[in-house]
């Protein structure tokens, strides 16, 4: 991407980054009454799912805006995350919070496994095409091994606990996905400010010269891909306690090809921009879906506009018309 | 399960014709990308498109007759359709980040998947064999469709034509040079956009056959780009992006491995085809005959 | 105190031979020059010294030990810093935290994941971009930076890697006459302040001969001729390639 990555706050000094935080924070608060009771339940419904997507897209941005990794087989992550959580809970009857835990766990084994063979390629392409074989592999043993996943039937009826279930309203499990996805995001934002997100950076810039003030490149990248594969994999459990029923169909490549387009989208210099590509995407989808059948298309369409005129993303547009500004201010 | 000489004999046979349709649409990936230096990840809906392209020429022209046109036809048109997407959108991203060539050719796999949903619909399209092809042929003691061998005469054909492309005509040996050094082809003088639009033509026409070829065999579904261009890459992994021989090695072992590997686990031969894939990165990790120099990024 | 010792090294790329059985001896606190004319194999020695290339034959001893397998990593940890002739930095990184960078690799806090790396190691940061005359463009994307001053940045994070041999492949290339004296007096006061040893290979005769303490000549990925200044000025062999007369004219 042609701009540096953003990782300092935007606004200037600490009482914007203080007023922006409380704005957001009372928003993201007040949306889902006002939603609930304004308008319907399933915009509601929408903002909930927007948030496992927000939580993936930010996770696998540390992979591709960060790390320069143009990953094509995340979607493995997700699934095997939202398999493993709902595996527990319906075949051991696993209390939520044990399997919660296994489950990104389980994706960062997996994560583990495919960067430890993909990060020693050198090469965009032959990373994309090899990373999504290797997704496509789990993919084929999900939707073949019936005994143990129950194959392409998918896992219906998730026992979701009380306090979270949807039956009734999404507004307990927006708060519950709200809170996750808040600490996964600060916990990731800490890491891209870290001394190691900073090292990972310089990799993506120039792995040779970071090889050559000894920086174990490979080592570096597996790190990142095995961190970004763990959150992806909670991202993964968020979906499946909101849809309460899955199938082999999250494992399948497009959906890596949709968290990078959001990550497009929303601009993948923003730490934050991917979240609004998430956001962008959900709505998109669920606008047109309601009035053609032809969503592909659609994306196609918007996908090469996006190619050809703002490969910065929305995220990336914003931040620049807000630093032209900030100069105008000052100049 | 009885290892039968000749049930092994038919295996080996089937993998062969598995091999040339994936060789078929392989070498055009893998040209591209050496000469081009991008990876269509559409390749798999000009396969498609082919395919149903063989479906209307077969409604069009009733009988065998459909049949031939198509073969004729349907990759010429899939060709020119080729032809119009390099024009006009390839053509803009050649000097833009890698990232921007992969999610380009991406988004238009949607674009041709709905365009043919539009056209075509949803529903499953089949093709009938042509009278003279159908039916079994007896061969070293085991009975084989006649089928097999029209599609290892059309796989056989076009290799040899592509070798003496490649290795006899100037334009071949152009395509040489530009795979070892990507700026061969305006260093000589030649005209490089003219040279991309040909080579993707090629690329595609070769990918229609392919499709206007496994047509009578299969299912004509909206999927079938998908799944295709799966096995597409992993015969360019094996064999090493840009390389048109290492495409062919690619095809053959693939296409015996999933042949044999339905004998021993029919669920799960995909499997066995990614196993192999995972081995040859392993130990050669830009394929069997593939370089890095390339790849770079 | 040897610090380098490369013994029989050899390189050749499909049949062309680019080192040719160099032997090469770096005494602690030397400015050791390599020169030779374009094609001698100067950079690819020093791709072979830094561990970018494997060798054929021959070995490499670094501080007594034979490091002739070590990846280019293990090299940079044992004290062996380089900088490359065509600058290589990183330039959507800002000038500062190209520096900070690798300062915080260098003293191991590359896996710290949750501490905030714009306060770290601060005062290292800008004793060094200080010494490399880079204070003022602290906030710029390193991309923007001028040729002369992409250089100083260049020399910048060899430094920062605490290095005891400095490998510099010519470091004074592209540079206007002022800006190489500047350079040249930066690197002799840097390799005494810090006690470094410089090897560097350059095709401006005036600057090495300014600098060096010795010098080694390369032709055809073989060594010709080394040993002090004064005995290189004069020798015949050297004459030839560069001037093909028999004078002492090398000023």
């Amino acid at each position: 991407m042609a701009d540096r990555m953003e990782t300092g706050p935007v606004t200037h000094g600490n009482a914007g980054k203080w007023i922006w935080i409380s704005v957001s924070g009372l928003s993201l608060i007040i949306l889902p009454f006002v939603l609930e009771k304004g308008i319907s339940q399933y915009y509601l419904f929408l903002a909930a799912n927007i948030l496992a997507w927000a939580l993936f897209a930010l996770s696998f941005n540390l992979v591709l805006g960060y790390g320069g990794m143009m990953s094509f087989g995340h979607a493995a992550f997700f699934g095997v995350g939202a398999y493993t959580c709902a595996l527990l809970l319906v075949k051991a009857s696993c209390p939520l919070i044990l399997a919660f835990l296994a489950a990104p766990f389980a994706a960062a084994c997996v994560g583990l496994v495919i960067g430890y063979l993909s990060v020693r390629i050198k090469g965009v392409f032959y990373f994309a095409v090899i990373t999504l074989c290797f997704a496509q592999l789990v993919y084929i043993l999900v939707f073949k091994w019936r005994s143990f996943t129950f194959g392409d039937d998918g896992i219906q009826g998730i026992p979701v606990p009380a306090f979270i279930s949807t039956d009734e309203s999404y507004i307990h499990y927006y708060f519950f996905a709200l809170i996750i996805v808040l600490i996964c995001a600060f916990v990731l934002w800490r890491i891209v400010r870290s001394p190691f997100g900073m090292i990972l950076r310089s990799l993506k810039e120039n792995p040779e010269r970071a090889a050559f003030v000894g920086v174990n490149v490979e080592h570096y990248r597996l790190i990142a891909f095995v961190i970004s594969a763990f959150f992806s994999g909670i991202a993964g459990v968020l979906y499946a306690l909101l849809q309460t029923s899955i199938s082999p169909d999250i494992l399948f490549w497009t959906v890596s090809g949709d968290v990078i387009l959001m990550g497009l989208l929303g601009g993948m210099t923003l730490f934050l921009g991917p979240a609004l590509g998430a956001a962008i995407m959900v709505l998109l989808n669920s606008f047109v879906t309601s009035y053609t059948e032809y969503w592909g298309l659609c994306l196609g369409i918007t996908l090469i506009l996006i190619v050809l005129f703002f490969p910065r993303g929305i995220g990336g547009i914003m931040v620049e018309r807000y630093q032209t500004w900030k100069k105008r201010k000052e100049g | 399960m009885s290892l039968d000489p000749s049930m092994l004999l038919v295996q080996f046979i089937s993998g062969l014709t598995t091999a040339m349709v994936l060789f078929l649409l392989a070498s055009g990936l893998t040209l591209v990308f050496g000469v081009m230096n991008v990876i269509n990840f559409a390749h798999g809906a000009f396969y498609m498109l082919g395919a149903y392209l063989a479906f209307t020429m077969t409604q069009l022209l009733s009988g065998s007759l459909g049949f031939w046109a198509a073969l004729l036809i349907a990759p010429t048109v899939v060709c020119v359709v080729g032809g119009i997407v390099e024009v006009g959108l390839l053509r803009r991203i050649y000097g833009k980040e890698h990232l921007l060539q992969i999610l380009l050719t991406y988004a238009l796999i949607f674009i041709f998947n709905d365009l043919i949903k539009m056209i075509w619909g949803v529903n499953l399209r089949m093709v009938n064999m042509p009278a003279s092809l159908r039916g079994f042929v007896t061969f070293l003691g085991s009975r084989f469709p006649v089928y097999y061998f029209f599609i290892l005469g059309v796989g056989t054909a076009v290799a040899v034509l592509l070798w003496l492309l490649l290795k006899k005509t100037q334009f071949g040996k152009l395509l040489r040079a530009s795979a070892e050094h990507r700026d061969m082809v305006g260093l000589l003088g030649y005209n490089v956009s003219t040279v991309f639009t040909l080579v993707f033509m090629m690329a595609t026409w070769l990918g229609g056959l392919a499709g206007a070829v496994i047509a009578p065999t299969v299912r004509i579904s909206m999927g079938m780009g998908m799944e295709i261009i799966i096995e597409c890459f992993i015969v360019v992994i094996i064999g090493g992006l840009g390389n048109v021989l290492g495409a062919l090695l690619g095809a053959l072992l693939a296409g015996e491995i999933y042949a044999f590997g339905i004998l021993l686990l029919p669920n799960f031969a995909m499997a066995f085809l990614f196993a192999l894939a995972a081995v040859v990165i392993i130990f050669r990790p830009y394929g069997l005959l593939g370089k890095p120099a390339q790849g770079m990024s | 105190m040897e610090i380098l010792e490369i013994k029989g090294l050899t390189k050749s790329f499909g049949g062309v031979m680019a080192v040719a059985g160099v032997d090469l001896l770096v005494r602690e606190g030397d400015i050791h020059s390599i020169i030779g004319p374009n094609g001698a194999g100067k950079s690819t020695l020093f791709n072979l010294i830094s561990g970018y290339f494997p060798c054929d034959k021959g070995k490499v001893l670094f501080k007594g030990e034979d490091i002739t397998g070590f990846s280019t990593q293990k090299r940079v940890k044992m004290g062996m810093g380089r900088s490359f002739q065509v600058t290589n930095i990183f330039p959507k990184l800002t000038v500062f935290e190209n520096i900070q960078a690798v300062i915080l690799y260098a003293k191991g806090k590359g896996l710290t994941l949750f501490s905030d790396a714009r306060k770290m190691v601060r005062e290292d940061t800008e004793k060094i971009l200080e010494m490399v005359g880079l204070k003022n463009k602290l906030e710029e994307p390193a991309g923007i930076l001028a040729a002369g001053d992409r250089k100083r940045l260049e020399l910048g994070i060899v430094l920062a890697t605490r290095p005891d041999l400095l490998l510099l492949d010519e470091p004074t290339c592209g540079m206007s006459p002022v800006e190489t004296s500047n350079t040249i007096e930066l690197i002799r006061k840097i390799a005494e302040e810090r006690s470094l040893t410089v090897l560097f290979t350059e095709h401006k005769m005036d600057m090495v001969f300014s600098i060096a303490s010795r010098i080694t000549v390369l032709n055809f990925g073989a060594i010709i001729a080394a040993g002090e200044p004064d005995e290189i000025r004069c020798d015949e062999k050297v004459k030839q390639i560069y001037f093909g007369e028999d004078r002492c004219s090398l000023k």
